[in-house]
Protein backbone atom coordinates (compact mmCIF):
# COMPACT_ATOMS: atom_id res chain seq x y z
CA UNK A 1 0.00 0.00 0.00
CA UNK A 2 2.84 2.36 0.91
CA UNK A 3 4.45 1.74 -2.46
CA UNK A 4 1.27 2.77 -4.24
CA UNK A 5 1.00 5.96 -2.19
CA UNK A 6 4.59 6.98 -2.81
CA UNK A 7 4.03 6.26 -6.51
CA UNK A 8 0.97 8.50 -6.55
CA UNK A 9 2.79 11.25 -4.67
CA UNK A 10 5.81 11.11 -7.01
CA UNK A 11 3.56 11.28 -10.06
CA UNK A 12 1.55 14.14 -8.56
CA UNK A 13 4.76 16.09 -7.89
CA UNK A 14 5.89 15.44 -11.45
CA UNK A 15 2.53 16.51 -12.92
CA UNK A 16 2.52 19.77 -10.97
CA UNK A 17 6.16 20.39 -11.87
CA UNK A 18 5.61 19.87 -15.61
CA UNK A 19 2.47 22.03 -15.46
CA UNK A 20 4.24 24.84 -13.62
CA UNK A 21 7.37 24.69 -15.76
CA UNK A 22 5.32 24.71 -18.98
CA UNK A 23 3.45 27.80 -17.85
CA UNK A 24 6.57 29.56 -16.57
CA UNK A 25 8.54 28.86 -19.73
CA UNK A 26 5.60 29.96 -21.87
CA UNK A 27 5.36 33.20 -19.90
CA UNK A 28 9.06 33.92 -20.21
CA UNK A 29 9.02 32.93 -23.89
CA UNK A 30 6.85 35.97 -24.49
CA UNK A 31 9.47 38.13 -22.77
CA UNK A 32 12.30 36.48 -24.70
CA UNK A 33 10.39 36.80 -27.98
CA UNK A 34 10.08 40.55 -27.49
CA UNK A 35 13.67 40.96 -26.37
CA UNK A 36 14.82 38.86 -29.31
CA UNK A 37 12.68 40.86 -31.75
CA UNK A 38 14.08 44.02 -30.27
CA UNK A 39 17.61 42.76 -30.73
CA UNK A 40 16.96 41.73 -34.36
CA UNK A 41 15.33 45.08 -35.14
CA UNK A 42 17.96 47.13 -33.32
CA UNK A 43 15.80 48.42 -30.48
CA UNK A 44 15.50 47.69 -26.76
CA UNK A 45 12.39 45.60 -26.34
CA UNK A 46 10.64 45.60 -22.94
CA UNK A 47 12.78 47.31 -20.30
CA UNK A 48 10.46 49.20 -17.94
CA UNK A 49 9.02 46.48 -15.69
CA UNK A 50 11.83 45.26 -13.46
CA UNK A 51 15.47 44.75 -14.44
CA UNK A 52 15.74 44.03 -18.19
CA UNK A 53 11.94 44.10 -18.30
CA UNK A 54 11.85 40.75 -16.52
CA UNK A 55 8.48 41.44 -14.88
CA UNK A 56 6.87 42.17 -18.24
CA UNK A 57 5.10 38.73 -18.43
CA UNK A 58 3.60 39.35 -14.97
CA UNK A 59 2.39 42.78 -16.04
CA UNK A 60 0.93 41.34 -19.26
CA UNK A 61 -0.76 38.51 -17.37
CA UNK A 62 -2.22 40.93 -14.84
CA UNK A 63 -3.50 43.15 -17.63
CA UNK A 64 -5.17 40.21 -19.38
CA UNK A 65 -6.84 39.06 -16.17
CA UNK A 66 -8.26 42.48 -15.32
CA UNK A 67 -9.48 43.44 -18.77
CA UNK A 68 -13.20 43.37 -19.43
CA UNK A 69 -14.40 40.01 -20.62
CA UNK A 70 -16.78 40.18 -23.54
CA UNK A 71 -18.90 37.27 -24.67
CA UNK A 72 -20.77 38.26 -27.84
CA UNK A 73 -24.51 37.79 -27.31
CA UNK A 74 -24.94 36.21 -30.75
CA UNK A 75 -22.37 33.54 -29.92
CA UNK A 76 -22.89 30.08 -28.51
CA UNK A 77 -21.77 30.74 -24.94
CA UNK A 78 -20.80 27.24 -23.89
CA UNK A 79 -18.78 26.52 -27.03
CA UNK A 80 -17.27 30.01 -26.90
CA UNK A 81 -15.77 29.17 -23.51
CA UNK A 82 -14.96 25.57 -24.47
CA UNK A 83 -12.76 26.65 -27.41
CA UNK A 84 -9.86 28.32 -25.56
CA UNK A 85 -10.13 25.76 -22.73
CA UNK A 86 -9.64 22.88 -25.17
CA UNK A 87 -6.68 24.61 -26.81
CA UNK A 88 -5.02 25.08 -23.41
CA UNK A 89 -5.81 21.56 -22.15
CA UNK A 90 -4.38 19.84 -25.22
CA UNK A 91 -1.31 22.09 -25.14
CA UNK A 92 -0.61 21.07 -21.54
CA UNK A 93 -1.39 17.37 -22.10
CA UNK A 94 1.49 16.89 -24.51
CA UNK A 95 4.10 17.33 -21.77
CA UNK A 96 3.02 14.09 -20.07
CA UNK A 97 5.10 11.64 -22.10
CA UNK A 98 8.32 13.62 -22.48
CA UNK A 99 11.25 12.30 -20.40
CA UNK A 100 12.90 15.41 -18.98
CA UNK A 101 15.99 13.63 -17.72
CA UNK A 102 17.49 10.41 -16.44
CA UNK A 103 15.80 9.07 -13.28
CA UNK A 104 16.97 10.48 -9.94
CA UNK A 105 17.85 8.20 -7.02
CA UNK A 106 16.27 9.31 -3.75
CA UNK A 107 17.73 8.88 -0.25
CA UNK A 108 15.25 6.16 0.71
CA UNK A 109 16.26 4.05 -2.27
CA UNK A 110 13.33 4.97 -4.51
CA UNK A 111 13.78 5.96 -8.11
CA UNK A 112 12.20 9.23 -9.17
CA UNK A 113 11.53 9.16 -12.91
CA UNK A 114 11.61 12.62 -14.49
CA UNK A 115 8.70 11.74 -16.73
CA UNK A 116 5.01 11.60 -15.93
CA UNK A 117 4.35 8.38 -17.80
CA UNK A 118 6.29 6.22 -20.21
CA UNK A 119 3.66 5.03 -22.67
CA UNK A 120 4.82 2.43 -25.14
CA UNK A 121 2.85 4.37 -27.75
CA UNK A 122 4.27 7.71 -26.61
CA UNK A 123 4.68 9.24 -30.03
CA UNK A 124 1.21 8.23 -31.17
CA UNK A 125 -0.18 9.78 -27.99
CA UNK A 126 1.49 13.05 -28.97
CA UNK A 127 0.05 12.91 -32.50
CA UNK A 128 -3.39 12.08 -31.05
CA UNK A 129 -3.36 15.01 -28.64
CA UNK A 130 -2.15 17.37 -31.38
CA UNK A 131 -4.94 16.21 -33.69
CA UNK A 132 -7.55 16.86 -31.00
CA UNK A 133 -6.09 20.33 -30.42
CA UNK A 134 -7.60 21.46 -33.73
CA UNK A 135 -11.07 21.34 -32.17
CA UNK A 136 -10.35 24.14 -29.73
CA UNK A 137 -9.55 26.55 -32.54
CA UNK A 138 -12.42 25.35 -34.75
CA UNK A 139 -15.03 25.49 -31.99
CA UNK A 140 -13.77 28.85 -30.76
CA UNK A 141 -13.79 30.31 -34.26
CA UNK A 142 -17.22 28.98 -35.09
CA UNK A 143 -18.85 29.89 -31.78
CA UNK A 144 -17.73 33.52 -32.17
CA UNK A 145 -20.33 33.88 -34.94
CA UNK A 146 -18.02 36.16 -36.87
CA UNK A 147 -16.95 35.69 -40.49
CA UNK A 148 -13.33 36.58 -39.86
CA UNK A 149 -13.13 34.20 -36.92
CA UNK A 150 -14.74 31.41 -38.96
CA UNK A 151 -12.34 31.95 -41.86
CA UNK A 152 -9.42 31.97 -39.43
CA UNK A 153 -10.62 28.76 -37.81
CA UNK A 154 -11.05 27.07 -41.18
CA UNK A 155 -7.59 28.14 -42.28
CA UNK A 156 -6.09 26.91 -39.02
CA UNK A 157 -7.79 23.54 -39.13
CA UNK A 158 -7.01 22.83 -42.79
CA UNK A 159 -3.41 23.86 -42.23
CA UNK A 160 -3.02 21.66 -39.15
CA UNK A 161 -4.65 18.63 -40.79
CA UNK A 162 -2.48 19.00 -43.91
CA UNK A 163 0.77 19.22 -42.02
CA UNK A 164 -0.12 16.42 -39.61
CA UNK A 165 0.16 13.96 -42.51
CA UNK A 166 3.73 14.87 -43.38
CA UNK A 167 4.60 15.01 -39.68
CA UNK A 168 3.26 11.50 -39.11
CA UNK A 169 5.26 10.16 -42.06
CA UNK A 170 8.44 11.81 -40.72
CA UNK A 171 7.76 10.21 -37.34
CA UNK A 172 7.41 6.74 -38.91
CA UNK A 173 10.83 7.12 -40.56
CA UNK A 174 12.30 8.32 -37.28
CA UNK A 175 10.88 5.37 -35.36
CA UNK A 176 12.27 2.91 -37.92
CA UNK A 177 15.77 4.36 -37.72
CA UNK A 178 15.86 4.63 -33.92
CA UNK A 179 15.15 1.00 -33.15
CA UNK A 180 11.44 0.51 -33.78
CA UNK A 181 9.99 1.72 -30.50
CA UNK A 182 7.31 4.41 -30.17
CA UNK A 183 8.20 5.04 -26.53
CA UNK A 184 9.96 8.39 -26.18
CA UNK A 185 12.27 7.03 -23.46
CA UNK A 186 13.47 4.31 -25.84
CA UNK A 187 14.04 6.85 -28.62
CA UNK A 188 16.06 9.08 -26.27
CA UNK A 189 18.06 6.16 -24.89
CA UNK A 190 18.91 4.89 -28.39
CA UNK A 191 20.90 8.10 -28.91
CA UNK A 192 22.97 7.74 -25.75
CA UNK A 193 25.96 5.57 -24.89
CA UNK A 194 27.87 6.10 -28.11
CA UNK A 195 24.85 6.22 -30.40
CA UNK A 196 24.64 9.14 -32.79
CA UNK A 197 21.82 11.67 -32.48
CA UNK A 198 18.93 10.76 -34.73
CA UNK A 199 19.41 13.90 -36.82
CA UNK A 200 22.52 12.24 -38.30
CA UNK A 201 20.36 9.42 -39.64
CA UNK A 202 17.30 11.53 -40.37
CA UNK A 203 18.44 14.93 -41.71
CA UNK A 204 15.59 15.16 -44.22
CA UNK A 205 13.10 13.84 -41.70
CA UNK A 206 14.20 16.48 -39.22
CA UNK A 207 13.68 19.31 -41.73
CA UNK A 208 10.21 17.98 -42.58
CA UNK A 209 9.34 17.63 -38.89
CA UNK A 210 10.61 21.12 -38.15
CA UNK A 211 8.56 22.73 -40.93
CA UNK A 212 5.49 20.79 -39.81
CA UNK A 213 6.05 21.83 -36.20
CA UNK A 214 6.13 25.47 -37.31
CA UNK A 215 2.85 24.95 -39.16
CA UNK A 216 1.22 23.01 -36.31
CA UNK A 217 1.99 25.71 -33.77
CA UNK A 218 0.63 28.39 -36.15
CA UNK A 219 3.90 30.27 -35.93
CA UNK A 220 5.21 32.58 -38.65
CA UNK A 221 5.72 32.00 -41.57
CA UNK A 222 2.62 29.81 -41.20
CA UNK A 223 0.55 32.20 -39.10
CA UNK A 224 -2.17 32.58 -41.73
CA UNK A 225 -4.97 31.72 -39.25
CA UNK A 226 -4.40 35.03 -37.47
CA UNK A 227 -3.24 36.98 -40.48
CA UNK A 228 -4.12 40.48 -39.32
CA UNK A 229 -3.84 42.07 -42.75
CA UNK A 230 -6.54 39.82 -44.18
CA UNK A 231 -8.57 38.48 -41.27
CA UNK A 232 -8.49 41.19 -38.55
CA UNK A 233 -7.38 38.75 -35.86
CA UNK A 234 -8.27 35.34 -37.21
CA UNK A 235 -9.97 32.79 -35.00
CA UNK A 236 -9.58 34.88 -31.87
CA UNK A 237 -11.07 38.10 -33.26
CA UNK A 238 -13.99 38.06 -30.82
CA UNK A 239 -11.99 37.00 -27.78
CA UNK A 240 -10.86 39.37 -25.09
CA UNK A 241 -9.31 39.22 -21.64
CA UNK A 242 -7.85 35.94 -20.40
CA UNK A 243 -9.65 33.83 -23.03
CA UNK A 244 -7.54 35.58 -25.64
CA UNK A 245 -4.64 35.09 -23.25
CA UNK A 246 -5.26 31.33 -23.23
CA UNK A 247 -5.09 31.19 -27.04
CA UNK A 248 -1.85 33.18 -27.13
CA UNK A 249 -0.40 31.31 -24.18
CA UNK A 250 -1.21 27.91 -25.68
CA UNK A 251 0.80 28.89 -28.75
CA UNK A 252 3.87 29.46 -26.58
CA UNK A 253 3.32 26.20 -24.68
CA UNK A 254 3.02 24.36 -28.00
CA UNK A 255 6.22 26.00 -29.12
CA UNK A 256 7.98 24.91 -25.94
CA UNK A 257 6.71 21.33 -26.19
CA UNK A 258 7.53 20.99 -29.89
CA UNK A 259 11.01 22.37 -29.19
CA UNK A 260 11.34 19.79 -26.41
CA UNK A 261 10.25 16.99 -28.76
CA UNK A 262 12.62 18.03 -31.54
CA UNK A 263 15.55 18.56 -29.17
CA UNK A 264 14.78 15.16 -27.68
CA UNK A 265 14.01 12.83 -30.54
CA UNK A 266 16.38 14.36 -33.10
CA UNK A 267 19.15 15.86 -30.95
CA UNK A 268 19.44 13.37 -28.14
CA UNK A 269 17.57 15.16 -25.35
CA UNK A 270 19.50 14.73 -22.11
CA UNK A 271 22.31 12.88 -23.88
CA UNK A 272 25.58 14.59 -24.76
CA UNK A 273 28.31 13.47 -27.18
CA UNK A 274 30.05 10.44 -25.66
CA UNK A 275 33.57 11.94 -25.51
CA UNK A 276 32.15 14.89 -23.58
CA UNK A 277 30.22 12.71 -21.14
CA UNK A 278 33.29 10.57 -20.52
CA UNK A 279 35.25 13.65 -19.37
CA UNK A 280 33.26 14.01 -16.16
CA UNK A 281 31.04 10.95 -15.85
CA UNK A 282 33.38 9.06 -13.49
CA UNK A 283 33.87 12.12 -11.27
CA UNK A 284 30.26 12.84 -10.38
CA UNK A 285 27.45 10.90 -8.73
CA UNK A 286 24.58 9.46 -10.76
CA UNK A 287 22.22 12.21 -9.62
CA UNK A 288 24.61 15.00 -10.59
CA UNK A 289 25.04 13.28 -13.93
CA UNK A 290 21.25 13.22 -14.38
CA UNK A 291 20.98 16.91 -13.48
CA UNK A 292 23.78 17.88 -15.90
CA UNK A 293 21.90 15.93 -18.58
CA UNK A 294 18.73 17.83 -17.76
CA UNK A 295 20.56 21.16 -18.00
CA UNK A 296 21.86 20.09 -21.39
CA UNK A 297 18.31 19.25 -22.51
CA UNK A 298 17.03 22.62 -21.32
CA UNK A 299 19.80 24.36 -23.27
CA UNK A 300 18.83 22.50 -26.43
CA UNK A 301 15.16 23.40 -25.92
CA UNK A 302 16.13 27.05 -25.40
CA UNK A 303 18.11 27.05 -28.67
CA UNK A 304 15.10 25.60 -30.51
CA UNK A 305 12.72 28.19 -29.05
CA UNK A 306 15.13 30.91 -30.15
CA UNK A 307 15.24 29.44 -33.67
CA UNK A 308 11.42 29.55 -33.75
CA UNK A 309 11.60 33.25 -32.89
CA UNK A 310 14.45 33.92 -35.29
CA UNK A 311 12.32 32.46 -38.09
CA UNK A 312 9.30 34.49 -37.06
CA UNK A 313 11.17 37.79 -37.29
CA UNK A 314 13.02 36.87 -40.51
CA UNK A 315 10.71 35.13 -42.97
CA UNK A 316 7.57 36.78 -44.37
CA UNK A 317 4.20 35.04 -44.24
CA UNK A 318 3.18 32.53 -46.92
CA UNK A 319 0.24 33.01 -49.23
CA UNK A 320 -2.54 30.47 -48.66
CA UNK A 321 -2.05 28.52 -51.91
CA UNK A 322 1.72 28.44 -51.31
CA UNK A 323 1.05 26.96 -47.89
CA UNK A 324 -1.13 24.19 -49.30
CA UNK A 325 1.29 23.50 -52.17
CA UNK A 326 4.17 23.20 -49.73
CA UNK A 327 2.22 20.84 -47.50
CA UNK A 328 0.67 18.51 -50.04
CA UNK A 329 2.93 18.68 -53.10
CA UNK A 330 6.36 19.06 -51.53
CA UNK A 331 6.43 17.86 -47.91
CA UNK A 332 4.31 14.71 -48.31
CA UNK A 333 6.23 13.34 -51.35
CA UNK A 334 9.49 14.28 -49.62
CA UNK A 335 8.51 12.47 -46.45
CA UNK A 336 7.47 9.39 -48.46
CA UNK A 337 10.88 9.50 -50.17
CA UNK A 338 12.50 9.87 -46.76
CA UNK A 339 10.57 6.84 -45.52
CA UNK A 340 11.74 4.74 -48.49
CA UNK A 341 15.35 5.91 -48.05
CA UNK A 342 15.23 5.16 -44.33
CA UNK A 343 14.01 1.63 -44.91
CA UNK A 344 16.77 1.13 -47.52
CA UNK A 345 19.51 2.47 -45.24
CA UNK A 346 18.30 0.43 -42.27
CA UNK A 347 18.22 -2.69 -44.44
CA UNK A 348 21.84 -2.08 -45.46
CA UNK A 349 22.80 -1.48 -41.82
CA UNK A 350 21.23 -4.83 -41.00
CA UNK A 351 18.62 -3.50 -38.59
CA UNK A 352 15.73 -4.76 -40.72
CA UNK A 353 15.49 -8.30 -41.98
CA UNK A 354 12.96 -9.75 -44.35
CA UNK B 1 -23.70 -3.69 0.11
CA UNK B 2 -20.35 -2.01 0.58
CA UNK B 3 -18.46 -5.30 0.45
CA UNK B 4 -20.36 -6.20 -2.71
CA UNK B 5 -19.33 -2.92 -4.32
CA UNK B 6 -15.72 -3.40 -3.27
CA UNK B 7 -15.58 -6.82 -4.85
CA UNK B 8 -16.20 -5.41 -8.30
CA UNK B 9 -12.90 -4.48 -9.96
CA UNK B 10 -12.27 -0.85 -10.91
CA UNK B 11 -12.23 -1.73 -14.60
CA UNK B 12 -15.84 -2.79 -14.33
CA UNK B 13 -16.86 0.59 -12.97
CA UNK B 14 -14.90 2.14 -15.81
CA UNK B 15 -16.70 -0.10 -18.27
CA UNK B 16 -20.14 0.93 -17.02
CA UNK B 17 -19.20 4.59 -16.92
CA UNK B 18 -17.76 4.57 -20.45
CA UNK B 19 -20.72 2.61 -21.79
CA UNK B 20 -23.12 5.06 -20.18
CA UNK B 21 -21.27 8.03 -21.73
CA UNK B 22 -21.11 6.33 -25.12
CA UNK B 23 -24.84 5.52 -25.12
CA UNK B 24 -25.94 8.90 -23.84
CA UNK B 25 -23.83 10.79 -26.37
CA UNK B 26 -24.86 8.48 -29.20
CA UNK B 27 -28.50 9.24 -28.42
CA UNK B 28 -27.69 12.96 -28.22
CA UNK B 29 -26.08 12.78 -31.69
CA UNK B 30 -29.50 11.90 -33.10
CA UNK B 31 -31.56 13.99 -30.72
CA UNK B 32 -29.79 17.35 -30.83
CA UNK B 33 -31.14 19.86 -33.32
CA UNK B 34 -27.92 21.68 -34.04
CA UNK B 35 -25.64 19.69 -36.40
CA UNK B 36 -22.50 21.11 -34.76
CA UNK B 37 -23.67 19.77 -31.39
CA UNK B 38 -24.36 16.38 -33.00
CA UNK B 39 -20.78 16.24 -34.21
CA UNK B 40 -19.38 17.21 -30.83
CA UNK B 41 -21.46 14.47 -29.16
CA UNK B 42 -20.19 12.00 -31.74
CA UNK B 43 -16.62 12.96 -30.86
CA UNK B 44 -17.32 12.28 -27.17
CA UNK B 45 -18.75 8.89 -28.19
CA UNK B 46 -15.52 8.13 -30.03
CA UNK B 47 -13.52 9.02 -26.95
CA UNK B 48 -15.66 6.68 -24.83
CA UNK B 49 -15.07 3.87 -27.32
CA UNK B 50 -11.34 4.60 -27.24
CA UNK B 51 -11.61 4.23 -23.47
CA UNK B 52 -13.10 0.76 -24.00
CA UNK B 53 -10.11 -0.16 -26.15
CA UNK B 54 -7.82 0.99 -23.35
CA UNK B 55 -9.69 -1.25 -20.89
CA UNK B 56 -8.94 -4.15 -23.23
CA UNK B 57 -5.25 -3.10 -23.14
CA UNK B 58 -5.36 -2.27 -26.84
CA UNK B 59 -3.47 1.02 -26.57
CA UNK B 60 -2.54 1.22 -30.23
CA UNK B 61 -6.12 0.76 -31.35
CA UNK B 62 -7.31 3.37 -28.85
CA UNK B 63 -4.85 6.03 -30.01
CA UNK B 64 -5.33 5.30 -33.71
CA UNK B 65 -9.08 5.43 -33.18
CA UNK B 66 -8.70 8.94 -31.77
CA UNK B 67 -6.20 10.09 -34.41
CA UNK B 68 -8.23 8.78 -37.34
CA UNK B 69 -11.84 9.33 -36.24
CA UNK B 70 -11.70 12.23 -33.80
CA UNK B 71 -8.61 13.86 -35.27
CA UNK B 72 -9.23 13.57 -38.99
CA UNK B 73 -12.68 12.40 -40.05
CA UNK B 74 -14.73 14.40 -37.57
CA UNK B 75 -12.65 17.51 -38.24
CA UNK B 76 -13.65 17.22 -41.90
CA UNK B 77 -17.30 16.73 -40.91
CA UNK B 78 -17.15 19.79 -38.69
CA UNK B 79 -15.42 21.67 -41.49
CA UNK B 80 -18.12 20.89 -44.03
CA UNK B 81 -20.97 21.71 -41.65
CA UNK B 82 -19.38 25.00 -40.65
CA UNK B 83 -18.95 25.93 -44.31
CA UNK B 84 -22.59 25.09 -45.10
CA UNK B 85 -23.69 27.04 -42.00
CA UNK B 86 -26.51 24.63 -41.17
CA UNK B 87 -28.75 25.41 -38.23
CA UNK B 88 -32.21 24.60 -36.93
CA UNK B 89 -34.05 27.00 -39.23
CA UNK B 90 -32.59 25.73 -42.48
CA UNK B 91 -33.18 22.06 -41.76
CA UNK B 92 -35.47 20.76 -44.49
CA UNK B 93 -38.70 19.14 -43.39
CA UNK B 94 -38.71 15.40 -43.99
CA UNK B 95 -41.82 13.57 -45.14
CA UNK B 96 -43.55 11.44 -42.51
CA UNK B 97 -43.11 8.24 -44.60
CA UNK B 98 -39.37 8.87 -44.68
CA UNK B 99 -39.29 9.08 -40.92
CA UNK B 100 -41.20 5.80 -40.57
CA UNK B 101 -38.87 4.14 -43.07
CA UNK B 102 -35.83 5.34 -41.09
CA UNK B 103 -37.24 4.00 -37.82
CA UNK B 104 -38.14 0.70 -39.48
CA UNK B 105 -34.72 0.16 -41.00
CA UNK B 106 -33.02 1.06 -37.70
CA UNK B 107 -35.19 -1.53 -35.92
CA UNK B 108 -34.26 -4.14 -38.53
CA UNK B 109 -30.58 -3.39 -37.94
CA UNK B 110 -31.12 -3.72 -34.19
CA UNK B 111 -32.83 -7.11 -34.66
CA UNK B 112 -29.97 -8.29 -36.86
CA UNK B 113 -27.38 -7.23 -34.29
CA UNK B 114 -29.24 -8.85 -31.40
CA UNK B 115 -29.67 -12.07 -33.39
CA UNK B 116 -25.99 -12.08 -34.34
CA UNK B 117 -24.81 -11.52 -30.78
CA UNK B 118 -27.32 -13.92 -29.20
CA UNK B 119 -25.47 -16.79 -27.61
CA UNK B 120 -22.17 -14.92 -27.60
CA UNK B 121 -22.11 -14.93 -23.79
CA UNK B 122 -21.82 -18.72 -23.86
CA UNK B 123 -18.62 -18.60 -25.88
CA UNK B 124 -15.38 -19.19 -24.06
CA UNK B 125 -12.03 -17.88 -25.18
CA UNK B 126 -10.29 -20.42 -27.41
CA UNK B 127 -6.87 -19.53 -26.03
CA UNK B 128 -6.00 -18.40 -22.50
CA UNK B 129 -6.53 -14.64 -22.29
CA UNK B 130 -3.36 -12.85 -23.35
CA UNK B 131 -3.37 -9.29 -22.06
CA UNK B 132 -0.52 -8.26 -24.35
CA UNK B 133 -2.38 -9.07 -27.52
CA UNK B 134 -3.29 -5.44 -28.19
CA UNK B 135 0.22 -4.04 -27.85
CA UNK B 136 1.63 -2.55 -31.01
CA UNK B 137 4.38 -5.13 -31.50
CA UNK B 138 2.04 -8.11 -31.36
CA UNK B 139 -0.54 -6.35 -33.48
CA UNK B 140 2.07 -5.55 -36.15
CA UNK B 141 3.41 -9.10 -36.23
CA UNK B 142 -0.08 -10.50 -36.62
CA UNK B 143 -1.16 -8.00 -39.27
CA UNK B 144 1.94 -8.35 -41.41
CA UNK B 145 2.33 -12.07 -40.88
CA UNK B 146 -0.85 -14.06 -40.58
CA UNK B 147 -3.21 -11.49 -42.10
CA UNK B 148 -0.91 -9.92 -44.70
CA UNK B 149 -3.16 -10.62 -47.68
CA UNK B 150 -6.46 -9.25 -46.26
CA UNK B 151 -4.52 -6.26 -44.92
CA UNK B 152 -3.08 -5.41 -48.33
CA UNK B 153 -6.41 -5.99 -50.06
CA UNK B 154 -8.18 -3.60 -47.69
CA UNK B 155 -5.48 -0.98 -48.25
CA UNK B 156 -5.97 -1.24 -52.02
CA UNK B 157 -9.71 -0.87 -51.46
CA UNK B 158 -9.11 2.31 -49.47
CA UNK B 159 -6.79 3.65 -52.18
CA UNK B 160 -9.43 2.96 -54.82
CA UNK B 161 -12.05 4.75 -52.71
CA UNK B 162 -9.71 7.73 -52.34
CA UNK B 163 -9.06 7.97 -56.09
CA UNK B 164 -12.80 7.60 -56.72
CA UNK B 165 -13.62 10.42 -54.30
CA UNK B 166 -11.14 12.71 -56.06
CA UNK B 167 -12.58 11.81 -59.47
CA UNK B 168 -16.13 12.56 -58.29
CA UNK B 169 -15.00 15.80 -56.67
CA UNK B 170 -13.28 17.05 -59.83
CA UNK B 171 -15.35 19.51 -61.80
CA UNK B 172 -13.95 18.98 -65.29
CA UNK B 173 -12.36 15.65 -66.13
CA UNK B 174 -9.96 15.89 -69.03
Amino acid sequence: MLVIWSFIIYKAIMCVAVFAVSLAIAAYSTWWERKFAGWLQDRYGPKRAGPFGLFQPLADGGKLFFKEEIIPNVSNKFLFILGPSLVMITALMTGAVIPWGRPLHLNNGDIFALQITDLNIGFLYLLGVVSVGVYGIMIGGWASNNKYALLGAIRASSQMISYEVAMGLAVIALVISSGGSLSLTDIYESQGDGGLANVCWQPLGFIIFFVCALAETNRAPFDLPECEAELVGGYHTEYSSMKLGLFLFAEYINMFISSAIMAGVYFGGYNMPEWFENLYRSHVSLDTFAIIGMACYVTKIFIFISVFMWIRWTIPRFRYDQLMNLGWKILIPLSLLNLALTVGVEFLRGNITI
Amino acid sequence: MSTLLLNIPVTQYMFYFLSFVAFLCAIMVVASKNPIHSILYLIITFFAIAGHYLLLNAQFLAVVHIIVYAGAIMVLFLYVIMMMNLNEDTESHKHIYLKFAAVGSALLLLITLVAALKGAEKLTAAAPLNTNVGLIKNLGTTLFGEYLFPFEVSSILLLAAMVGAIMIGKKDIK
